[in-house]
């Protein structure tokens, strides 16, 4: 099993919704978040491209982060997804700074944190938060190794990349372009 | 009550003998741990139905509490039409209001003590003892139709019917002549039949969609992005005209960088070009429409090279678009917008992007304009309401006859006393609106509101009107209450149910509630023969074969079509509602009330050298200035900023984050700064910021003094002849880098 994650930046608004829908479901305080918003936009008025990125941990299968922590309270988890056990993290922040895609933040409890794929609402076959609310219908998440999921057959029809793949962190996150 | 000047007083500045607050604070400082009163994450144990109010799209969701029996998140219903199961970051944010600390808490009375006017803290009974005293006094000095009503949301239905049973007819809403206004107008002179909202564009199934201005995605109009991203995912071609990069644009085949205020050079132009080159639905225009020659005639110089002089848009790009729209039609939508008061001709702007769509054939065809159906829902039985002797056209008689709603400003206006007018309003009842940011010109509505006998302010925040009211009632979110069922058009006929999930925090109430309990200090009990909400409701339900109960199971109901079907049928007979019976692209209405019948170009002001034309729109995180305090929200954006063209920043030297102040045509500055924004998704003769931002009143903790305000900017108005709307986008702003209100005094 191999979850992942593709957003179609053909249809992203760049809203939000992901944002304040994964701090809801989530707690994550106020000030901090788990996902965000990129836009970048190319050329000079009127010859201009944007893009829009819903961006999140890209959950990948070669992470600096696991690599680098001390007390391995960064883990994989079922389907490759990346999490942080919050008692047996000690801050120390190794893993912030080893992240090329500054996914992850120091939450005020004292530990750090980060998107887990919303990994409980997963578990109960459920989409992560972001997933669900997005009014464009522009992410797509599912297995990998199913043939046959949502993500897997958006990947098989349309062009895509993955943002800085010269890291070789092998990133689970992929923008469809 | 007060017949002195009226002072603006801070809601923080409270006087003696107030009530201590009840509920705790607790504190949402930015970064800070949340406190014990928030949710963590938990199992479901309860849902209960609602529907959104943080903007008019009104989606229906579920509501969740935590184990604690806290509200915790807000979920689209999926079969709700609005929203398919899918809430806006505003409508998922919508949380924050009810957590929101700053709420209004308890009623507040203006009370003049030692010298000093000033809010003291009353009981229920004592505010609307005040406020049925008051209004009573005017019904009897000047007549009940001298009190108006201002309202957006829910909660204002239930005052409208106070209202109407105590004699005025005098209800308005500044979502018609700030906002759609203009569009509804030219649609019904056109077509019969308005536009209405949810807009009836059937986006999901369009080939072609035009957006003039429009910005969606950063408007977020709920279920038409998501019809947006349908329809490019099934490859429709967008084509969007706008002097701004915007989101739509990006995504757009077609994006046209118009020269501001230009917009009906290019309509025109576009008419001609589809009239020439005979692109228009030949059996459509012969069977339903009315004036096709006159028409042709109209625009048989209005060619693209006569356009291009006045756009700046190429001619073969007109030409080029023009043909992308016969290419789909009638699968073809040329958008009405939505906020659409600009230049003060947008009656007849909108005619042409009305004409534009007959030409098409894209009315009641799929892909085009579908034909809408809502579910009535019956009024609970009353006496007859009293007419009233005037309305507020008698104040100015013979104008805006074609207005179909209330029209705001000029109830301000006639607020205002003037030598030739022997009424004026006295009184105003304000309902979940901020006036001071929903209409432009602010001194003009400072000026009625000096001259006003009394106002109640009914709110959920301390929003700036607050601080001019005589009372202020505070209301309970929309998460806290009940409110009159939604029951708005769509292609299936539908209602939906919002009820309370928890107690009002504070001591804030339902509108229903405060409405019930004036009705009795009024001595108009009679027209409110229900003893609460649930049993009207109830009643309201089992008309249509529902019931309260059923409602709050399921949340949205849906019912079958009863009347026409979704789209014509081809060769169908249709009496259209207009003089004629057909579609008019000639109008006969506006031909009789003395405006072009046809629509013209009319060109209009030009910055001076050194200013930019001031331009606004919507952030996809908040609506209007009601939100820019909300927590949730003010997280994803808590300031405007204003863009500025890479080529101007130089000129000025200014660079991102610069603080700027801004001055006007007229010499208004703003109160604050704002922080300049350098892109290139900005034409270099004009700015832009998005509005709702600048608030002035300090109990408002997160979005106090962030960014500045385009309202107190707007200070041009050029109304709409036809209609009444305020047209807010001929105004004009240059830069001042240091702080203008600084004072320097020699003092000795």
């Amino acid at each position: 099993m191999r979850y992942a994650m593709a957003v179609d930046t053909k249809k992203c608004v760049g809203c939000s919704d992901c944002v304040v829908a994964c701090q809801i479901e989530n707690s994550v305080p106020i000030g901090f978040c788990r996902d965000w918003i990129v836009e970048v936009t190319d050329g000079t008025y009127p010859q201009l491209e944007l893009e829009l990125r819903s961006e999140r941990c890209n959950q990948c299968a070669n992470s600096p982060c696991v690599r680098c922590c001390p007390t391995g309270a960064s883990h994989y988890s079922d389907g490759g997804i990346v999490l942080v056990t919050a008692n047996m993290c000690i801050g120390c922040g190794a893993c912030i700074a080893s992240c090329p895609y500054d996914a992850r933040y120091p939450h005020p409890e004292g530990h750090v944190d980060k998107c887990t794929f919303c990994i409980h609402r997963v578990q109960k076959g459920q989409k992560p938060a972001c997933v669900e609310v997005c009014p464009t219908k522009c992410l797509y998440f599912g297995d990998l190794d199913d043939p046959n999921s949502e993500v897997s057959n958006i990947l098989k029809k349309r062009k895509y990349k993955t943002l800085i793949p010269e890291a070789g962190t092998d990133p689970q996150l992929y923008f469809l372009i | 009550m007060n017949q002195s000047r009226r002072t603006f007083i801070k809601i923080s500045s409270l006087g003696l003998g107030g009530v201590a607050l009840s509920a705790p604070l607790f504190n949402w400082a930015k970064g800070a741990i949340l406190s014990d009163e928030l949710p963590k994450v938990a199992e479901q144990i309860s849902r209960t139905p609602t529907y959104c109010e943080v903007c008019f799209w009104k989606c229906a969701g579920w509501v969740y509490k935590n184990d604690q029996g806290n509200i915790w998140k807000v979920i689209g219903n999926d079969e709700d039409p609005h929203c398919n199961g899918r809430l806006c970051p505003r409508g998922t944010g919508g949380v924050g209001m009810y957590y929101d600390e700053d709420r209004l808490k308890t009623p507040l009375i203006r009370k003049t003590i030692d010298g000093k006017q000033q809010f003291v803290e009353a009981t229920w009974d004592e505010a609307l003892d005040v406020v049925a005293e008051n209004l009573n006094k005017i019904k009897e000095k000047h007549g009940p139709e001298c009190v108006a009503l201002f309202t957006h949301g829910s909660g204002g239905k239930l005052f409208g019917d106070l209202l109407k049973a105590f004699g005025s007819e005098n209800i308005t809403a500044p979502s018609f002549a700030q906002c759609r206004g203009p569009r509804e107008v030219a649609f019904l002179a056109t077509f019969g039949e308005i536009i209405a909202s949810p807009e009836r564009t059937d986006i999901r199934d369009t080939k072609c969609l035009v957006l003039i201005g429009s910005h969606l995605g950063e408007n977020m109009h709920n279920g038409q992005v998501q019809e947006m991203s349908d329809a490019i995912d099934k490859g429709a071609t967008i084509i969007t005209v706008d002097p701004r990069f915007s989101t739509a644009a990006s995504k757009s085949k077609y994006w046209l960088p118009i020269k501001p205020a230009t917009d009906m050079g290019l309509l025109l132009a576009w008419i001609h070009e589809i009239i020439n080159n005979e692109w228009y639905d030949k059996k459509y225009v012969d069977q339903y429409c009315y004036g096709f020659d006159e028409l042709k005639a109209h625009v048989a110089t209005f060619t693209p090279e006569w356009a291009y002089g006045i756009t700046t848009i190429k001619p073969h790009i007109i030409r080029e678009t023009a043909k992308e729209m016969f290419n789909a039609s009638p699968a073809v939508i040329i958008h009405p917008g939505r906020h659409v008061t600009w230049y003060g001709d947008d009656t007849q702007r909108l005619r042409a992007v009305a004409i534009l769509n007959a030409l098409l054939g894209s009315w009641g065809r799929r892909g085009g304009y579908y034909n809408p159906e809502k579910k009535s829902l019956p009024e609970f039985p009353h006496p007859p309401y009293p007419k009233p002797k005037r309305t507020w056209r008698d104040a100015h008689p013979g104008k805006y006859n074609l207005a179909l709603e209330v029209v705001s400003n000029d109830i301000c206006d006639s607020t205002i006393p003037s030598p030739d007018r022997d009424c004026n309003f006295k009184g105003w009842i304000v309902n979940g609106t901020n006036l001071i940011f929903t209409l432009p010109n602010q001194k003009n509505t400072l000026e009625a509101i000096q001259n006003l006998e009394f106002m109640v302010v009914i709110d959920t925040m301390p929003m700036e009107i607050t601080g001019y009211a005589d009372v202020v009632l505070p209301e309970c979110t929309y998460l806290e209450r009940y409110d009159y069922c939604r029951n708005d058009q769509h292609r299936e006929p539908n209602i939906a149910l919002r009820m309370p999930a928890t107690e009002p925090k504070y001591n804030s109430k339902p509108d229903w509630w405060m409405v019930k309990q004036l009705a009795k200090k009024m001595g108009l009990d009679d027209y409110f023969q229900w003893n609460n909400i649930e049993e009207l409701l109830d009643w309201q339900l089992k008309q249509v074969g529902s019931s309260l109960e059923e409602m709050k199971k399921i949340g949205v109901k849906k019912f079958p079509r009863e009347y026409d079907d979704l789209f014509f049928v081809d060769g169908q007979e249709i009496e259209f509602n207009t003089n004629t019976g057909k579609i008019e692209l000639y109008s006969t209405e506006l031909e009789a009330e003395g405006f072009d019948p046809m629509p013209v170009y009319t060109p209009h002001p030009e910055p001076q050298p050194g200013f930019y034309r001031l331009n606004y729109g919507r952030s996809p995180a908040h609506t209007f200035s009601r939100t820019a305090n909300n927590p949730n929200l003010t997280d994803l954006l808590d300031e405007n900023t204003l863009w500025v063209n890479p080529i101007v920043a130089r000129e000025w030297d200014l660079k991102n984050g610069s603080e700027v102040w801004l001055e006007n045509q007229d010499g208004v500055v703003s109160t604050f700064p704002i922080k300049v924004r350098v892109t290139e998704r900005i034409r270099h003769d004009s700015v832009y910021m998005v509005h709702g931002f600048g608030h002035t009143e300090k109990q408002l903790s997160r979005s106090y003094g962030k960014g500045a305000s385009d309202t107190e900017l707007i200070t041009n108005v050029m109304v709409d002849p036809v209609m009444g709307g305020t047209g807010m986008r001929g105004n004009f702003v240059t830069f001042r880098l240091e702080n203008p209100h600084k004072k320097e005094e020699v003092v000795s």
